[in-house]
């Protein structure tokens, strides 16, 4: 089954894309990757651009509102997703643990919905 | 009631819940199988003991306290359980057994049944851990849960339905027989290990689960030595454990970073551990019976040496890894054999044993890649030793390891 693995990270973690090839963070992250998609469960994943970048929509009683910035106001962001494949939560939780985000903000782990998909997609 | 005294009360039912948890839980169980109504009846009488004992006095016995108020809310939560007829026999137990002994202080240490029924073998091998550390040391779901990397909620249902198993599934509360023990008993080492979770080899990168419970599972190795003081096996894995923690304060530099065995500086050993340890590996050597602890606690010894004589005797190493090959060939230790070899014959003939295990295996297995980019690094094939520390480091879990491995690779 496939888990989204989501990435939260701090504002500092967000600034540290601008440093240079030898960024102990990007080094992590080049190594995470290659270590996933030679375990050959990478399914897909993207980083997304800084928080500050995000414009988030609603249509409030038929009237558009337009908001600068993300969804939640919260310290950590959202900063990119990664898609598993893999047997188990156990096995996913593990895989997060090792994700260079855990250790300074936060990884969560969710079953992607193949039920719901299929329900959406007819 | 003074305030000191109520301090005292306190500090009381600390120290007996620690040191009697176990004890009341084994016993309130051992008759009626029923480990979660045990632990449930204890915890309301530790409560009960938090408003009683301040007010009234520590009492004479508090162990027999608490294992008297136990059984009576034992018996009320039995009876106001549902199924009233599946519960009769348990009250039967209950009542039979509630006369002869709770005007003495003594009752028996049903501990030892209590570890054999949580490495059961029809129990879940991935919860024999879990349930001793909840039954025995009396540790919450939360924290078991936070060792062995799942949700809380997902660990304390797993828990109930382990301890609904040995209630409804006939497991039975007993010292496993002569013809069984060796294979019984290796669960419940296992279980113990597990929770001390120090991969065997201490190279470069180490699986570290459960690192927060070592004080635990040296605990719990203690307790069963105490029941079963012949065993060898159980003072090689409790020798095995004390070895490793006597170099924890040495695995860490002062700002943090990881620092490998082979860096470590033996002055940050701690002497009284690795001596405790050298006992029982003499102790438990002295029995004849070599088995895989006491051959891992050997390897660990052979690197205590080194605090005396400066330097690590790898021959001696290998000789060791050789003979627990033959009893227990598993990945962790195949790849503490190749590193052990990579030392004492050259990185080449470390390679060689790297070579020879199943590939497929190994993909997701940390110490593997750590230890083959270390030999391939010493070989100066630089491209291929990238490679391996690339894959060690996606693999790593502790950002220490993770930095240590960045900077080797260099």
């Amino acid at each position: 089954m496939q888990f989204a693995l989501l990435i939260y990270e701090s504002p500092e973690a967000f600034a540290a894309r601008n440093s240079d090839e030898t960024d102990a963070y990007l080094g992590a992250w080049r190594a995470y990757h290659k270590a996933i998609v030679e375990a050959g469960i990478f399914v897909g994943g993207n980083p997304l651009q800084a928080p500050e970048t995000g414009t988030t929509v609603r249509m409030k009683e038929g009237k558009r509102r337009v908001q600068d910035g993300p969804f939640a106001d919260a310290k950590e962001q959202l900063g990119g997703f990664t898609i598993l494949e893999l047997p188990s939560l156990d096995a996913a939780l593990e895989w997060a643990a090792r994700c260079p985000a855990a250790s300074i903000g936060a990884v969560e782990v969710r079953p992607v919905s193949s039920q719901y998909l299929r329900r959406v997609t007819g | 009631m003074n305030g000191s005294g109520q301090e005292d009360a306190h500090r009381t039912i600390e120290r007996v819940a620690r040191e009697s948890y176990g004890r009341l839980v084994a016993y309130l169980s051992a008759n009626t199988r029923d480990v979660a109504s045990a632990e449930d009846a204890l915890s309301n009488a530790l409560v009960a003991a938090l408003t009683a004992w301040p007010r009234d006095g520590v009492p004479q016995n508090p162990e027999a306290w608490l294992l008297t108020t136990a059984r009576h809310s034992f018996i009320d939560l039995v009876r106001h359980r549902q199924v009233a007829e599946a519960s009769e026999p348990t009250l039967k137990l209950l009542r039979e057994d509630s006369t002869e002994m709770t005007l003495s202080a003594e009752f028996p240490d049903e501990r030892l049944k209590l570890l054999f029924v949580c490495a059961h073998p029809a129990i879940d091998p991935a919860m024999h851990t879990p349930l001793m550390l909840q039954t025995v040391l009396g540790l919450d779901a939360v924290r078991i849960a936070h060792a062995f990397l799942i949700s809380p909620t997902t660990m304390g249902q797993r828990l109930v339905r382990a301890k609904t198993k040995i209630r409804d599934g006939g497991i039975q509360f007993e010292i496993p027989l002569e013809r069984e023990l060796p294979q019984r008993l290796d669960a419940v080492l296992e279980a113990i290990y597990a929770a001390f979770g120090i991969s065997w080899d201490d190279m470069a990168g180490v699986d570290q689960r459960g690192r927060d419970l070592a004080e635990e599972a040296i605990w719990l190795a203690r307790v069963l030595l105490q029941l079963m003081p012949g065993e060898a096996e159980v003072r090689g894995l409790l020798a095995l454990m004390l070895h490793c923690e006597a170099r924890r304060a040495a695995r860490r530099g002062p700002d943090g970073r990881y620092v490998p065995l082979s860096e470590q500086h033996s002055d940050h050993w701690s002497l009284p551990l690795i001596e405790e340890a050298e006992r029982h590996l003499a102790e438990a050597s002295s029995r004849g019976r070599a088995g895989r602890f006491q051959l891992a606690a050997a390897i660990q010894s052979v690197h205590a040496e080194r605090a005396r004589s400066g330097r690590t005797e790898w021959t001696a190493i290998v000789l060791f890894y050789e003979q627990l090959i033959r009893i227990s060939p598993t990945l962790g230790t195949k790849t503490g054999y190749a590193a052990a070899v990579g030392e004492a014959n050259g990185p080449e003939a470390g390679l060689a044993v790297l070579d020879g295990i199943d590939p497929d295996g190994v993909s997701a297995y940390q110490p593997y890649w750590a230890v083959s980019a270390h030999l391939l690094q010493r070989l100066g094939r630089t491209s291929e030793a990238a490679e391996a520390f690339d894959r060690a480091i996606g693999l790593a879990e502790d950002p220490a390891v993770r930095q240590f491995l960045l900077q080797r690779r260099g």
